[in-house]
């Protein structure tokens, strides 16, 4: 049974549409995470649950009447704001810290996102319906649910656009310069504090676009909110700071790896293998700089 | 000197502590209040359904109290409940019982919400020697540990979806069917995958897909397609709201066809809420339904109830309520027969326990599971993006036929 895939060749095709649909929209997450953990030095582990909340203003525009789609737009406002609010509230005082300290900060701030969103919006699953239909290939045999091409499409349409602004702007060369040196950049004349600001709230805003388009294509729960920030954690290690492209092939390679174990080893160790594989590439990480130190030496 | 010292503290805090336990043993009936005691999902991921069992438990209160209480030797009581918060935590759970008993001196505790809470509870309350009778712990596993005091009105979950393969057999002309599973990994949901294995083995059935859905899961795309490939008669889906949520989101999105859609915690109302009539024709488990015909003198019939419960609480009540109301019922039905306050007493009124209430009949099964109710099966039906759950099986309550096979999404509108 559990090769069933090699058997039918649709499944193949399928699985790998899947996969890359869903991958985009992984890169666009890590994309947020790799931006502040390069400029700030910190590892967002409320990462998910900004997703997730993203995902909640979606749902509840959509409550009113609104077509959740416009999430896209709005959601990010929002979002922006939550995260400069954040940053203002929580992270500017840990920002200098070592590593640890900034973990232990958004792993408090996830749990504390989760419990807000749970009383807020209530333990039960919801969904927001696009009504996009169902885009259908080869005689009926791969189908492909409209919201999820949207939501490919919209990630991409955002990353371009990002790159874009952090090319041509200023803000965007004043977060590049302080990730380059914040110390130099200081000198230079950046405001770093609000350079933080701005990163931790563009983050957040991706997590809110992110969390729009999962309310349309998949699931929204107050606690579902840690895959995604394992998953963007993932992203980040294997394609480094910093690299767009390689965290959109990163993400993507993800989506494959994800559905492609979910045929081969089974539904169970979908989410096990997104984790075995973190082990194995960070030992392999390990491996390599232990190297590189010796030949230093 | 000082061992002497510390000795004497020890001494000191150990009759204390004796002191403190032995007045809390009075506590249990206080005044004219029979005291209960119960940790509750209040908050975390299962608050809505730990709600639904507080409201269930609270309006029994309510009308036994109102309608005389429980007399026990010739005096009248009344039930009080302490309820604590256990956040949805197996762990905080079986802290807060243990706090009720030896804090609180409750000597009754009435169950949580989930199969996973009730058994992080039930070997403190087993340990302590303290009736428990539970209303939302279905798992399987609860029953087999030779428990002595818990006590669940709701039938065991194995059972859940085997009216479903009976069903599917019955369709097929009594000959096996192909059976496509998706589970997920928690108690409760794998022993209704044992009660299918058990089904499947007894009808000649053969299970061509049997995954397991991580608990995080949101997502069963690979599965549906494994299922549109392999076209099993009848595809079966347990993971609670939230599988039966994503289940119908993407059946409808990949536009699965399968001719037979069995599933728990499928609610018309919640299913309808979120996807309208994409949610129609799913059959789903249940352990009760406004509609069956029991009774009891405390709330009349389930209609009666279903109405009082929307008066009370401004909604339907759910099975959840049902069941948690119905654990009062049985604790009173026990105190009056057992005619005092004695543990013991009181656990050997549980187990002669034969009643019927508005929810069903009542008799415990050696492990403590009720064995006299039946599972019933519903199918959820729409006009419109109005759904309601229309009874199909078993036969002796059904109001509708049961509609099979599922319409292709092709000539659904």
């Amino acid at each position: 049974m559990d090769f069933l895939i090699f058997k039918a060749p649709m499944l193949m095709v399928q699985a790998s549409l899947d996969g890359i649909l869903l991958g985009i929209l992984f890169a666009l997450i890590a994309y947020g995470m790799a931006l502040q953990w390069g400029v700030m030095n910190i590892i967002n582990i409320a990462q998910g649950d900004l997703v997730i909340l993203g995902g909640y203003i979606a749902y509840t525009i959509y409550l009113w009447g609104i077509h959740p789609a416009w999430g896209v737009i709005i959601s990010p406002i929002i979002m922006f704001f939550v995260g400069w609010g954040l940053y203002k509230l929580v992270i500017n005082k840990v920002v200098d810290r070592d590593l640890f300290i900034s973990i232990l900060a958004t792993f408090g701030i996830a749990i504390v996102f989760q419990q807000l969103m749970n009383f807020i919006f209530g333990a039960d699953v919801v969904v927001a319906q696009s009504e996009y239909g169902t885009t259908m290939l080869f005689d009926n045999s791969v189908t492909l649910p409209n919201s999820k091409i949207f939501s490919a499409f919209i990630s991409v349409l955002y990353a371009i656009a990002l790159v874009i602004y952090m090319r041509k702007s200023k803000l965007g060369r004043a977060i590049r310069a302080t990730a380059q040196n914040a110390r130099a950049a200081k000198i230079l004349g950046v405001d770093t504090e609000k350079v933080y600001a701005a990163t931790f709230g563009i983050n957040a805003a991706l997590c809110g676009i992110a969390g729009a388009l999962i309310s349309i294509t998949l699931t929204l729960h107050p606690y579902v909110g840690l895959p995604y920030t394992v998953r963007s954690f993932m992203i980040v290690i294997v394609a480094g700071l910093g690299n767009l492209p390689a965290v959109a092939v990163s993400g993507m390679g993800l989506g494959l790896f994800e559905e492609f174990a979910d045929y081969i080893l089974g539904t169970e160790f979908r989410i096990g293998a997104v984790f075995m594989l973190l082990v194995l590439i960070l030992v392999y990480r390990r491996f390599k700089l232990s190297k590189k130190r010796e030949y230093l030496k | 000197m000082n061992k002497i010292a510390k000795l004497f503290v020890t001494f000191i805090s150990a009759i204390t502590l004796a002191l403190v336990s032995f007045t809390s043993s009075f506590a249990k009936v206080e005044g004219e209040y029979i005291v209960l005691g119960s940790a509750i999902s209040l908050t975390g991921k299962y608050s809505s359904n730990g709600v639904h069992t507080q409201n269930g438990y609270n309006m029994a209160v309510e009308r036994i109290n109102k309608m005389g209480g429980v007399e026990v030797q010739g005096k009248k009581y009344k039930f009080e409940i302490i309820y604590y918060d256990d956040e949805s935590n197996p762990k905080r759970a079986a802290q807060l019982a243990e706090r009720l008993i030896k804090q609180d001196g409750v000597h009754y505790m009435l169950g949580p919400y989930s199969s996973g809470l009730t058994k992080a509870i039930a070997p403190v309350t087993e340990k302590y020697k303290i009736p428990m009778v539970e209303a939302n712990g279905a798992s399987r596993s609860l029953f087999t540990k030779g428990y002595k005091y818990l006590f669940a009105v709701l039938s065991p979950a194995n059972q859940y979806l085997e009216v479903a393969i009976d069903l599917a057999v019955e369709k097929n002309g009594g000959k096996g069917v192909k059976i496509a599973q998706a589970f997920e990994q928690d108690a409760f949901s794998q022993d209704v995958r044992l009660g299918i294995l058990d089904a499947a083995k007894r009808t000649g059935s053969e299970i061509i897909i049997d995954d397991k859905l991580p608990k995080e899961l949101n997502d069963m795309a690979a599965t549906l397609a494994k299922v549109k490939a392999v076209k099993p008669d009848v595809l079966v889906v347990s993971g609670h709201t939230k599988g039966a949520l994503t289940a119908i989101r993407q059946i409808s999105e990949m536009k699965v066809d399968v001719p037979m859609l069995a599933m728990t915690h499928c609610d018309a109302a919640k299913l309808s809420k979120q996807h309208g009539k994409k949610s129609e024709f799913a059959l789903c488990a249940s352990q009760w339904h406004k509609n069956l015909s029991y009774k009891d003198k405390f709330f009349g019939s389930g209609k009666k109830y279903a109405k009082d419960f929307q008066k009370e609480f401004g909604y339907d009540p759910p099975y959840q309520s049902a069941e948690s109301s119905a654990a009062l019922l049985v604790f009173k039905d026990a105190f009056e027969r057992a005619n005092s306050f004695d543990r013991d007493a009181v656990r050997d009124a549980l187990v002669d326990t034969e009643m019927q209430t508005f929810y069903g009949n009542i008799k415990f099964g050696p492990g403590g599971q009720n064995v006299a109710k039946p599972m019933i099966l519903f199918q959820v039906r729409c006009k419109g993006d109005d759904c309601e759950n229309r009874v199909v099986a078993p036969t002796k309550w059904a109001s509708d036929k049961f509609y099979h096979p599922i319409p292709k999404w092709s000539e659904r509108s």
